[in-house]
């Protein structure tokens, strides 16, 4: 995986993360957007791709994360690097909790209780409008900078902070893939009863696994609020559970730039589409995901280095 | 409370055989195939807009829309069957959720670009609106047509499970798969007929939904999916039984909250739901 011939190729690309700076100043905004849900599939990617956990409802720990960050901001105080990791503690601590029920069940229960616990979360934060401010979404705050460096209008440093934040997560993800506990997780995603038997715990493992993509996911929520100073309950509805599944099978989940280039190519799309007829873009998402699905099953990633493959 | 127990009671019965219909296709054809079908509700909204179109358009009167309704779905089913869904029997879950994610995505916006994405209307005839008078307790006409309709089909639906050929099969083909092969079954047609009956009921719930859900283009991924993968997955799949009887529990489940605890919304519903698959993740009625 990290062998010389694949380094330069990631040292390039996150060298081209940087470009946005000077050739597209008017997107800046975007690309915040871009590298918070990257960061969002990223996590996903942890526990699908790798471990093979089928999560309809990962916005959960998004919008824990988006919560936390937001109350802290709102009620205490208005420093955001450590409201991220307190938000990505506490979503932490909440996928732990869940961790314990979710890595039990397969097949249709699964999806049923991942999506359940989402749907769950979405109507506690509706319901209680005194705190979360409801459908309206959590407003009445502004964060106004990360370590000296104002949010100023045109994104530069929102931009900077959330391809900061998720530089250093995908640091810690990429360690973490690379590692013989990643090996295992890929193991127990092969075959789940099959890895106890050489000594690896299979569900003690798809716990942690759970735990460190809630963090992530936490993070990405966190940020979220950091750059935009508003919560909507968008950040925990089924929509956005289903819009980085999507992301990262578009870009091929078990490989680690997957959720990056599918975080690009559909939030590039998304841009450009929504704004000649924003009611049709998800004809062309759905026929995506079945031609995806159907001749690409590893998605761009995949088919690129297929492709690569038979060249050689 | 308890003099307008009987009227939530009622109304939540009727709310449940409509939940059923939506529903007992997907379940059976899941407990066959294990197929994740999250595009059932498509046949639902076809079977809506169909019957918008012959009512308003058409003039067509209402009950004769029924029919064609679930023809509708049935149609849709057997397309998308024969085309794709057949593709995608050996894939793993994620593969069947998202190809029918994808295909419920495509029909949302195709019925937004045929009937606008405004809340459509299909109104019954006169004699199924309003309410009378029954031991000095008022209900819906509408809501009794629901149920005896319901009530009728799902009679219809056990005898030819139970007492025909082609129930016969069907059974075979849930309980196990490989030795009704064995045995002779053509069960990929099996299938074919099972799958084609499942849109039809749900191409009929969803005409007989828009007088009490609505209908919206948004229908195939809205909580009405959600409503029915409850049904699904707390009857059990397979179980035709299951999934009536966690039907009509979750429309009253529903309807009560509605009435009686409106601040608390879905959360009761989901909060049941989550309980009851960490209980038995199999469903109430599951074999497997």
């Amino acid at each position: 995986m990290a062998n010389a011939n694949t380094r330069w190729l990631e040292v390039i690309f996150w060298l081209g993360t940087l470009l946005p700076f000077v050739l597209a100043p008017n997107y800046l905004s975007l690309a915040s957007q871009i590298a918070i849900t990257a960061l969002f599939a990223l996590s996903l990617d942890l526990i699908l791709g790798y471990a093979g956990i089928v999560s309809l409802g990962h916005a959960a720990f998004f919008g824990v994360g988006a919560y936390v960050a937001g109350l802290i901001a709102k009620h205490w105080w208005t420093e955001p690097l450590s409201g991220l990791l307190l938000a990505g503690l506490l979503a932490g601590i909440a996928g732990y909790a869940l961790s314990h029920i979710v890595v039990r069940f397969r097949h249709l229960a699964l999806i049923m209780l991942t999506m359940g616990f989402g749907l769950l979360l979405h109507e506690a934060a509706n319901s209680a409008s005194a705190l979360t401010g409801g459908a309206d979404g959590l407003q009445g705050f502004k964060v106004p900078g990360v370590l000296g460096f104002n949010f100023d209008m045109f994104g530069r440093t929102a931009y900077a902070y959330a391809l900061a934040v998720l530089f250093l997560s995908f640091l810690v993800c990429r360690r973490v893939i690379h590692s013989p506990f990643g090996l295992a997780l890929r193991g127990i995603r092969e075959n789940a009863t099959r890895m106890p038997a050489i000594g690896a715990p299979s569900l003690a493992h798809l716990r942690k696994a759970y735990t460190i993509a809630a963090v992530m996911a936490g993070l990405a929520g966190a940020a979220l609020t950091h750059t935009t100073s508003t919560v909507s309950l968008e950040t925990l509805s089924f929509g956005r559970s289903a819009d980085v599944l999507v992301i990262l099978i578009l870009g091929g989940a078990g490989r680690l730039y997957g959720g990056l280039i599918g975080a690009i190519l559909y939030m590039v799309a998304r841009d450009q589409f929504s704004g000649v007829n924003p009611q049709y873009w998800y004809f062309w998402i759905g026929l995506l995901l079945v031609a995806v699905v159907m001749f690409l099953p590893n998605g761009v990633l995949g088919g690129l280095s297929a492709l690569y493959k038979k060249r050689q | 409370m308890f003099s307008s127990a009987v009227g939530v009671l009622f109304d939540g019965f009727a709310y449940g055989m409509l939940l059923f219909l939506l529903s007992v296709g997907l379940s059976v054809t899941l407990g066959m195939m294990n197929f994740v079908n999250l595009a059932h509700c498509t046949f639902a909204a076809v079977g809506g807009y169909c019957t918008v179109s012959l009512v308003n358009r058409l003039d067509w009167p209402f009950l004769a829309a029924l029919p064609a309704a679930f023809l509708a779905g049935a149609v849709l089913a057997v397309l998308l069957e024969r085309m794709l869904f057949r593709r995608l029997y050996r894939a793993s879950d994620l593969d069947q959720c998202l190809v029918t994610i994808g295909v419920a995505f495509m029909s949302i916006a195709a019925f937004a670009w045929f009937y606008s994405t405004e809340p459509q209307s299909a109104r019954p005839p006169a004699y199924l609106i309003g309410s009378f008078e029954l031991l000095g307790r008022s209900f819906g006409v509408y809501r009794v047509f629901l149920a005896a309709a319901g009530l009728l089909i799902t009679g219809l639906l056990v005898y030819a499970l139970e007492r025909t050929r082609f129930g016969a099969r069907v059974r075979a083909a849930v309980d196990n798969q490989r030795m009704a092969r064995g045995l002779g079954i053509d069960v990929d047609r099996t299938f074919l007929f099972t799958f084609a009956l499942g849109g039809g009921l749900a191409g009929l719930g969803g005409a007989l939904a828009i007088e009490v859900i609505g209908l919206e283009s948004t229908l195939p991924l809205s909580v009405v999916l959600v409503y029915v993968l409850i049904v699904v997955a707390v009857g059990g799949l397979g179980s035709i039984r299951g999934s009536f009887v966690a039907a009509i529990v979750l429309g009253i489940t529903d309807t009560a909250g509605k009435y009686y605890f409106p601040w608390l919304g879905a959360f009761l519903i989901y909060l049941v739901m989550v309980a009851l698959l960490m209980w038995r993740p199999l469903g109430l009625f599951g074999k497997r």
